[in-house]
């Protein structure tokens, strides 16, 4: 890769909560470096508690790392940069007073887009999201699925170059959240969009990524990262291919000795708190 | 055809409501005109009707109303505004969350109208000891309502709005103060009923002039028909203010 088509690089970045010997003290990251290209699908998958989520706020410069350097297009990273980076949050980040179309529209206030785009923008990712006919509707009128979608929608209305999911269908049941990830899929096909993906999901990481990076248990960094070479837009045949199957599989065994060591870390974590309260 | 029945359902309460009061009235009624109540305790209710349509022909109440309005409406601007100044300085630092809420919760918690006696040795007893008084009292409320109102906005939120690149006053504008208004208002409408009833108890105590030191001086004339119809003219007042409240908390929780 030559250094033009890296969208972002991230060099020995560690991320700790806290100081050493707080009771607070968590070290989330521990010396992480990647490089994602420009418009590729990146997911991160790993353990709870891991630093993925972590990673991705420093890479959105949301958090600033105690630890090495994050670079976006060339450029070293001190803050939220909104005309290139937009955000889809976990949940409830849409404003709830204001209807989808307001939030829409807020959003592009606060980047700095000219009053005269808003209409069309907003009208067009409304459309590509498939939410047009509830613009007028409240957050709270809406379902789980219906609220990411147009929180996607406000994301892509800010027409960044890269897109940085967290979690954004972690709090759906599995049906809403195939539907979204195969919506997804067709969606950024047709965008030259750079993209990474926080999941908890195997099958959700192998369907949208054109690489899956795995993190190990906390302090997390990342322990292989796997290719998955299938062209975009995915069809709901792949999931039920031998070649979907293989790499969930191996993507399973990465992370299932990850897991437990989570696990077990955090069961003991729990019982030398507990003793220290006896003591 | 649920919405009709939840219609009915209210309609069904209301005349309860109606139906309670009015029964209050007869038993008042008979209380005073067949069962003997002495009518310098209990005066007739037709009597109390006859002194409230006079009072309200003559003008009697202005002088009086002017007072305690002009007493309640200062005190509660002077509240509101210092309640939702200090509360939105305080909310934005964790540290002084810490230290000034509990203590102000605290102070909001003594029965501050005990106070009034000093508060007239040092304002007098005109309008400004209740001016002082009802402020101090409605100011806890407000500032602590406005504390927690912006203290509570969901952080989601303004780490979204940041993130698409909110500007300082977009955030306050747009995320912090729709975030905080329902409770703010809540605390508005504690404050607006608390002013009120202290500076009328303290006009009841202390005072020269005003709608509580003049049914006071009535009870004191044994005026108990008179008395009467000033009482119920200032419920009527109050029971007024409290659904135009009412109504621009509903709106302002509906737009919030």
């Amino acid at each position: 890769m030559s250094a033009g088509d890296i969208a972002v690089r991230i060099r020995g970045v560690g991320h700790q909560f806290g100081e050493a010997g707080e009771t607070q003290y968590v070290r989330a990251l521990s010396d992480t470096s990647l490089d994602i290209a420009r418009g590729e699908l990146l997911c991160l998958i790993g353990p709870s508690g891991c630093g993925k989520s972590t990673l991705l706020s420093i890479m959105g410069g949301l958090l600033p790392p105690t630890s090495g350097s994050v670079e976006v297009s060339g450029q070293p990273l001190r803050g939220p940069l909104p005309r290139e980076i937009s955000f889809v949050f976990q949940e409830n980040a849409l404003f709830p007073w204001n209807t989808v179309m307001e939030n829409v529209r807020l959003g592009m206030l606060f980047q700095g887009v000219p009053k005269s785009e808003h209409a069309t923008r907003a009208r067009q990712s409304l459309e590509a999201v498939g939410l047009a006919e509830f613009a007028h509707h409240y957050p709270g009128q809406l379902s789980g699925g219906m609220r990411q979608r147009a929180a996607l929608a406000r994301a892509l209305s800010l027409e960044t170059g890269i897109l940085l999911m967290d979690e954004p269908f972690g709090a759906l049941d599995e049906q809403t959240r195939m539907i979204l990830g195969e919506d997804l899929s067709v969606l950024l096909a047709h965008t030259e969009k750079t993209i990474a993906f926080v999941t908890h999901s195997l099958g959700e990481a192998v369907f949208l990524a054109d690489r899956v990076a795995v993190f190990s248990a906390r302090p997390g960094t990342i322990k292989k990262i796997i290719r998955v070479d299938e062209p975009h837009p995915r069809k709901p045949g792949f999931v039920t291919s031998e070649k979907f199957a293989a790499l969930r599989n191996e993507l399973y065994a990465l992370l299932h000795d990850e897991i437990r060591k989570a696990v077990l870390e955090s069961a003991q974590a729990r019982d030398a708190r507990a003793a220290g309260g006896a003591a | 055809m649920a919405r009709r029945a939840e219609k009915a359902q209210r309609f069904a309460s209301r005349a309860v409501q109606v139906g309670f009061l009015l029964a209050l009235l007869i038993l008042w009624y008979l209380a005073t005109n067949y069962w003997g109540v002495n009518r310098l305790l209990l005066p007739d209710p037709i009597a109390v009707w006859h002194q409230l349509v006079d009072v309200l022909r003559s003008g009697a109440y202005l002088p009086d109303l002017r007072v305690t309005a002009t007493e309640f409406a200062v005190a509660f601007v002077l509240a509101t505004t210092s309640g939702t100044v200090v509360g939105y300085v305080v909310s934005r630092s964790r540290y002084l969350i810490r230290v000034f809420e509990p203590l102000l919760a605290g102070i909001f918690s003594i029965p501050l109208i005990l106070f009034l006696p000093l508060y007239v040795l040092f304002f007098g007893l005109g309008l400004e000891s209740k001016i002082a008084l009802g402020t101090t009292i409605s100011f806890f409320p407000i500032v602590l309502a406005t504390i927690a109102g912006f203290s509570n906005v969901d952080r989601t939120l303004v780490t979204a709005a940041r993130s698409m690149g909110a500007s300082d006053y977009q955030l306050f504008r747009y995320v912090l103060l729709p975030g905080a208004l329902p409770v703010i208002l809540g605390g508005l409408r504690i404050g607006f009923t608390i002013a009120l009833l202290s500076i009328l108890g303290s006009e009841t105590i202390a005072s020269l002039a005003g709608l509580g030191h003049h049914i006071v001086e009535l009870a004191e004339d044994m005026e108990m028909s008179r008395m009467f119809a000033y009482i119920a003219f200032v419920v009527a007042i109050v029971a007024l203010l409290n659904g135009v409240v009412s109504h621009l908390e509903a709106r302002g929780r509906r737009r919030g």
